[in-house]
């Protein structure tokens, strides 16, 4: 009975999640990805469907691989993904040299403001995430706080444009993303044994070398964590271009949504989205090699 | 105050030859260390020498291993001075200290392989690399490494671990090396064999050590002289011998083997002999050399368990120790033998006195089978020499 029990519990404990993740996921990216390769047709729903029957006996599948061919005929599709690709590469460095730092503060901080110190870092979450990039608004406009600022203690003479540009969408990206860089570099930097410190600086080590050769190799993983959880959502990123970003130059996310909402063309859309997936699978695929070679040194 | 024989014993000799040797290699002078106002090292100093195995022994909270940290330069003294080779350590980073530390987790580079792990240290003195090549291979063949130089540290066993560990410390060249209890992760068998291979090393390179260990078997087997720690203190110091034959305070005597240790009063002091009374025992304990205390001042009689005999009879006085008619009653009790414990090389009979007291006796086992052996619950005499008692008054 026991044994049956385990065997009952172990099936429902995996079966929740994969369930979870076929029902949520894997329908939803198979309608996708059957829409990415059907025609655009003027109809309910806006596509013409993969598979008909012809004389109602035989069943044919129509795939048009032309969405695919048409992302690459139009420079929109391409100077957007390779803009999305530095912007989210550009945040993720920032997020980094910043979220670094004080990941190790945190670390090295004794136990009781140490909690301090982490509640800080989650505390923005609860405010709303849109009210926050809208409050940057406020902040970066000509007329905002900090032109305000800069021009009344003579600083500067002209405000400065920093609404709709590169610069404004770098600060929202790194500002929102910047918890998801230090919790997993935080987690793994306070399990770094410090007695390998004080070895390393019993063999002759400054700390600089110290901190080179011994805790930047040994926190990799979570430099690793830390950038994908940065950099995937970033590449994707709709809501903080929209608001804070360039009207020349739209980021991937905001192609995608335009391409489902004004123009409704769901098949070029789902291609879209399709390839941007294909794109990040590069990374997604890293971290999980990453992730297997920590486990496998954890003994 | 002290307890210290008139005789010419060991104890006094180490003392002097001490005093008339030039100043220590090693120099730590009235060093205080202080963690709030806990203080975990209490005003010791300590002449270590050149090319000797110094071992500090203590329990936990002793404060040995912070002594070690202060050499290391992990932590500073809180007051006092620490010289090295006639250099005053004081304001030196650990990372300028030619001193290394072999830790006791061993505290290897968890991502880098043995070969890399040992070549660390050579790299951080800008070395070539033919040079380093050559060491590594050197010492990883000393401490018989050689074949695992591509593992990495969670592919070896604890031993071998261990291994690396000392080979990654003794690469350097150092001056001298620390050890934080360098045995403690390895099983029974293989620490013995570890013991002897570790001073076959130390006298190979002539590096002196300094080892902190909380075993005090370790202590003996390694050691040239050792510190006894107790409470941030050096409470005694010595060779091995000195501090087991001839230890200072009930503390060491007790710490260091097994003893028997009966409270009583000093009714006779004479320059060449002492009788002391101990109702604890209940009989006069005879000493045949003087002790400086005052008369009638309370002091502890401490007698290891292997200098005492068990027999059925009376014991026989040998002649010429002491007067036979004044020692009838002198250094022997008797009782009822209560438990035995055959440890193999010898048994340990746990004998109850007529006074109460159990007095632990250790009996080295000649025989492989001996059918008139002492047995339980059998009324015994338990005798000693009267030279074997030490006398202590603290």
């Amino acid at each position: 009975m026991a044994r049956f029990s385990t065997r009952v519990g172990r099936r429902v404990v995996l079966g929740i999640p994969s369930a979870w993740l076929i029902l949520l996921f894997l329908i939803p990216f198979i309608i996708v990805l059957k829409i990415s390769f059907s025609e655009i047709q003027l109809s309910m729903p806006p596509y013409a469907p993969l598979l008909q029957w012809v004389d109602g006996k035989l069943l044919t599948v129509k795939l048009n691989f032309g969405n695919y061919a048409f992302l690459f005929t139009d420079a929109l599709y391409i100077s957007s993904y390779l803009y999305s690709l530095k912007v989210a590469a550009v945040s993720t460095l920032f997020c980094l040299l910043l979220g670094y730092p004080m990941a190790y503060a945190i670390a090295r901080s004794n136990p009781t403001s140490r909690n301090v110190l982490l509640m800080l870092i989650v505390l923005p979450f609860w405010t709303s995430f849109l009210l926050r990039v809208y409050a940057w608004i406020g902040l970066l406009k000509n007329n905002g706080v900090i032109n305000n600022v800069l021009l009344s203690i003579g600083l500067i003479h002209q405000p400065l444009t920093m609404l709709q540009t590169d610069f404004a969408v770098y600060i929202g990206i790194v500002y929102s993303y910047l918890p998801f860089m230090i919790l997993p570099l935080y987690a793994n930097l306070e399990k770094h044994d410090l007695t390998l410190i004080e070895a390393a600086a019993d063999l002759g080590a400054t700390p600089f070398t110290a901190f080179r050769r011994i805790t930047l190799p040994q926190s990799l993983p979570g430099i690793i964590a830390g950038s994908l959880l940065v950099f995937i959502p970033a590449v994707g990123e709709y809501v903080i271009p929209s608001l804070l970003g360039r009207t020349d130059q739209l980021m991937i996310g905001r192609v995608l949504s335009d391409e489902f909402f004004e123009n409704r063309d769901w098949p070029i859309a789902s291609s879209v989205a399709i390839f941007m997936l294909l794109l990040l699978v590069v990374p997604i695929m890293l971290f999980q090699h990453s992730e297997r070679r920590t486990l496998e040194a954890g003994k | 105050m002290s307890a210290r024989p008139r005789v010419d014993a060991p104890a006094t000799a180490a003392v002097s030859s001490e005093r008339s040797a030039a100043a220590g290699f090693v120099r730590i002078e009235h060093v205080t260390k202080k963690f709030a106002d806990f203080a975990a090292v209490d005003d010791v100093s300590l002449d270590i020498r050149q090319g000797e195995i110094f071992c500090l022994l203590g329990g936990s909270g002793s404060g040995k291993t912070t002594l070690l940290r202060m050499l290391a330069g992990f932590e500073i003294p809180t007051s006092g001075r620490i010289y090295i080779d006639g250099q005053d350590m004081s304001t030196i980073p650990p990372y300028e200290r030619r001193i290394n530390m072999m830790f006791q987790s061993y505290a290897l580079f968890p991502h880098m392989t043995v070969e890399k792990n040992v070549a660390f240290g050579l790299e951080q003195e800008r070395l070539g690399r033919q040079e380093i090549r050559r060491r590594v291979g050197e010492i990883l063949e000393i401490v018989k490494m050689s074949p695992f130089l591509a593992r990495k540290p969670h592919q070896l066993s604890g031993g071998q671990r261990q291994r690396v560990a000392l080979a990654r410390a003794l690469v350097k060249r150092p001056k001298l090396l620390l050890l934080d209890e360098p045995l403690a992760a390895l099983d029974r068998k293989l620490r013995e064999h570890t013991q002897f291979e570790l001073i076959n090393i130390q006298e190979q390179l002539g590096v002196t050590f300094i080892v902190v260990t909380h075993d005090q078997e370790e202590a003996m087997t390694l050691s040239s002289r050792m510190g006894v720690m107790n409470h941030g203190q050096i409470v005694q110091v010595g060779t091995p011998s000195d501090i087991y034959e001839f230890p200072a305070t009930r503390f060491v005597a007790d710490f260091i083997g097994s003893v028997n240790m009966f409270e009583g009063k000093l009714i006779e002091d004479e320059p060449d002999y002492v009788r002391i009374r101990s109702e604890e025992l209940g009989g006069v304990v005879y000493v045949n050399h003087g002790i400086s205390s005052p008369p009638e001042a309370t002091v502890w009689v401490a007698v290891r368990p292997e200098k005492i005999n068990l027999s059925r009879q009376p014991p026989k006085v040998a002649a010429g120790v002491h007067q036979p008619d004044e020692s009838a009653s002198e250094n022997v009790v008797r009782g009822i033998v209560k438990d035995i414990a055959y440890m193999g090389d010898m048994s340990i009979y746990l004998v109850r006195a007529e006074s109460g007291k159990t007095i632990r006796v250790t009996i080295p086992n000649v025989a492989r089978h001996n059918e008139d052996r002492i047995t339980w619950d059998e009324s015994v005499y338990v005798s000693w020499l009267p030279e074997s008692p030490i006398v202590l008054t603290r």
